[in-house]
């Protein structure tokens, strides 16, 4: 009796090491295998928002592909803006927290079942795009609007008003050649009533020309206030349909996560059928879609949750200190060139990075988006495993129980798909087929045949 | 003898128990059962120790009840900020006492002392979906009517306030109603106003000092999540409401409350309910 019982505490705690040595960095990169579309979301903007105790930093990409002249933007802030606290940054820097963060595919190869179990992974990501919220128009003066202030910053002139009355505030914007969706007065009253100011800016066409670029950098703007939110409201009003939205926050506690909508995890870990890999893109629209609407619509989503110091496995490589400072991340050393690496090390930042994805209109996204930065400090990400089955020759019993086990991990794989981005599951059998994943089941040998081998076997 | 019904602990340990299973259930919440655990154990061990201390019977019902709460309510990565938050919340009801009563909610004074000590644990206010918030009305609900004897006027008048000076904000700013509903049908401030500060230890025993506390709590949250913009502006409020209970109190003494005991009723809410049975028990213990 006692000699069971000691059998079993040892069974016990060996079952605990296990779970400990696993539960711990199984860390290996794959390699980049391929790139998705990167425009995948139409009407999709890019934010990174840098976030410590009070102060904010918002990065603001801008992917307008119209006249430049015809280019306007109306965005809510909480303070009058000095000019040192707006800037003009790069494109790459946004593209490159996005590339960083994106969800990722896995590649796996089922090694000879009569060898010992080998992995390789390599990995490739979708990367979505971006549309800012526009308001056209051009300028003119007063209506008890104060122009508190006036810039003009890289390719950007720059207005901060702020007003007594919405009715003053749009009819001002509408003499001065602003196009206001309908609601508008509403909402701006609403923001003007909570003591907001407007920012508002417009293409100075010299200037943009002296840059020489063919597009318009990211505008970001820095400043102290306790509210840690994004306006999203003006953007519902003149959008048709719904809008696409990825936040980045940078903070140093933790995860961020919104208090006043849900902040759901995009399901992950989930093996896929191989045919997915030149299909990537499609998949990840098509799963956030359904995703969207299983949770009744109402739900932002989390992609990304990681330290930057690392990543595993990595979709790019983590963003420089030049980079985090560059969008605001001010506790950094920066000036240190060099790609940081990918596995964890001496933490050198105490950065970390979420990013949130929101699929939202005026209906079910009725208010801006409240967030909030928590001690979480879990790692998580949007991964999806591809599993190639073994194609060799094998002869053994285990290979034999292994062939006989891939029809239902197949229609496992399929399954999952089916469930994730609500595809037809015939259609996707049919795919699978063709890419090599047969349902069928492999022949067995006669009982007979197993007993007493065959002429290669020994008997 | 009691009925098994009369205490309306049992009650709110089964309901807390449902919602706990139903939100781990819907992947709602992400709850370690180890933690679970640690939190159970630290609370009861917790109790056992302080009943020892003052030498009386320790009953884990109460233990068990903020044990259910911090879990439902507080998050963190690792089992010490709960098992921290657990030992406060039960070492605070016999340190911190005052006119004979505990001064603080016990899971809301573990809660506030954890989110603002600590960067280790945080609540979680916007996670609770519409199932489950339906759910915890449900729940509320139900132990307003098995318990209308007891002193469940509180969350009445704690939401009712609430629900004015959101609609009243909305109606100011002229936002569409669907934002102050929004705000409304948030799970953790459904469990907040049934489960927590309507725990009849902490509240004023008379009636006019409760509903003057359950409306004070609602307009201190309202300002100090409109105003201060902070995201845990309602426990916060509690926790400071709960400072200045005793000038209530002073205000409007009455007899202290025992579990299963009825309790007084401000007016208003005499009429839509009924005065009730005798006390369960002849004499209150203290």
């Amino acid at each position: 009796m006692n000699r069971s019982l000691k059998k079993t505490l040892f069974a016990a705690a060996s079952a605990i090491a296990a779970i400990t040595v696993t539960g711990g960095a199984v860390a290996f990169c794959g390699f980049y295998v391929a790139k998705a579309d990167t425009k995948l979301f139409n009407k999709a903007s890019k934010v990174a928002i840098m976030r410590d105790e009070d102060r904010t930093v918002i990065t603001m990409a801008n992917d307008f592909q119209g006249d430049l002249a015809e280019f306007a933007m109306v965005i809510p802030v909480p303070v009058v803006l000095e000019e040192e606290q707006i800037h003009v940054t790069e494109n790459a820097i946004l593209d490159h927290l996005d590339a960083y963060t994106s969800p990722r595919l896995v590649e796996y190869f089922d090694e000879d079942p009569c060898v010992m179990y080998e992995r390789r992974e390599m990995m490739a990501m979708a990367a979505p795009a971006m549309d800012e919220v526009t308001v056209t128009g051009s300028k003119k003066d007063s209506l008890g609007v104060t122009i508190e202030a006036q810039y003009t910053v890289g390719e950007y002139d720059i207005l901060i008003l702020s007003a007594e009355q919405s009715d003053g505030l749009s009819t001002w914007l509408k003499q001065n050649g602003y196009k206001l969706p309908d609601g508008a007065e509403e909402t701006l009253g609403s923001y003007i009533k909570q003591g907001t100011k407007f920012f508002v800016a417009k293409v100075n066409l010299e200037e943009q020309a002296q840059t020489n670029l063919k597009y318009l950098r990211p505008l970001q703007i820095a400043f102290e206030s306790p509210k840690f939110m994004l306006p999203i409201r003006l953007g519902t009003l003149n959008a048709d349909g719904k809008q696409e939205l990825f936040v980045f926050t940078l903070t140093r506690k933790g995860r961020v996560e919104t208090t006043n909508y849900r902040t759901v995890k995009l399901p992950s870990n989930m093996d896929v059928p191989v045919y997915i890999k030149s299909q990537f893109g499609d998949f990840y629209k098509s799963m956030f879609e359904q995703q969207v609407v299983k949770e009744n619509e109402r739900a932002v989503f989390l992609e990304y949750a990681w330290d930057m110091n690392w990543c595993d496995p990595c979709a790019a490589d983590p963003l420089s200190q030049n980079e985090l400072r560059e969008l605001g991340v001010y506790w950094t050393g920066g000036d240190q060139p060099g790609i940081l690496p990918r596995r964890p090390t001496p933490p050198a930042q105490d950065v970390f990075v979420t990013r949130l994805h929101v699929s939202y209109d005026a209906a079910h996204f009725p208010e801006d988006l409240m967030f909030k930065e928590t001690g979480d400090r879990s790692n998580f990400q949007g991964r999806y495993v591809l599993r190639h089955p073994y194609k060799g020759d094998a002869k053994c019993d285990a290979a034999e129980n292994y062939r006989a086990e891939l029809p239902k991990r197949f229609e496992k794989e399929a399954q999952a798909l089916a469930n994730l981005t609500g595809w037809d599951i015939d259609d996707i059998r049919e795919k699978m087929n063709d890419a090599g994943q047969s349902f069928e089941e492999p022949k067995k040998d006669s009982w007979w045949k197993r007993l007493w081998g065959t002429d290669d076997k020994e008997g | 003898m009691k009925g098994f019904f009369d205490d309306p602990r049992l009650y709110q340990i089964l309901t807390l128990s449902g919602l706990l299973a139903f939100g781990w259930a819907a992947r709602a919440f992400n709850i370690n059962p180890v933690h679970f655990g640690a939190v159970i154990l630290t609370a009861c061990v917790a109790q056992a120790l302080g009943s020892f201390m003052i030498a009386t019977k320790p009953d884990l019902k109460s233990p068990l009840i903020t044990a259910l709460s911090l879990t439902l309510l507080l998050r963190a990565d690792s089992a010490w900020p709960l098992m921290a938050a657990a030992a406060i919340a039960i070492g605070s009801k016999f340190m911190l006492r005052l006119n004979g009563k505990h001064i603080f909610n016990p899971a809301n004074i573990g809660i506030v002392a954890m989110v603002v000590m600590t960067d280790a644990a945080w609540t979680t206010p916007g996670q609770w979906g519409t199932a489950i918030w339906f759910a915890a009305l449900l729940a509320g609900a139900g132990l307003f009517v098995t318990y209308r004897a007891a002193r469940f006027d509180v969350p009445l008048i704690f939401l009712g306030s609430y629900a004015i000076l959101l609609f009243g904000r909305a109606i100011w700013l002229g936002d569409p109603l669907a934002i102050p509903m929004l705000r409304l049908e948030n799970g953790a401030l459904i469990l907040f106003a049934f489960f927590m500060i309507s725990d009849p230890k902490t509240t004023p025993d008379g009636a006019a000092a409760r509903a003057a506390f359950a409306g004070g709590a609602a307009l201190l949250a309202y300002f100090l999540t409109f105003h201060f913009y902070l995201a845990d502006g309602l426990f916060y409020a509690l926790a400071i409401i709960s400072m200045i209970r005793p000038l209530f109190e002073w205000f409007n003494p009455a007899q202290h409350y025992q579990w299963g005991d009825p309790v007084t009723r401000p007016k208003i809410l005499r009429r839509f309910m009924p005065p009730v049975k005798t006390p369960a028990h002849a004499a209150p213990a203290e």
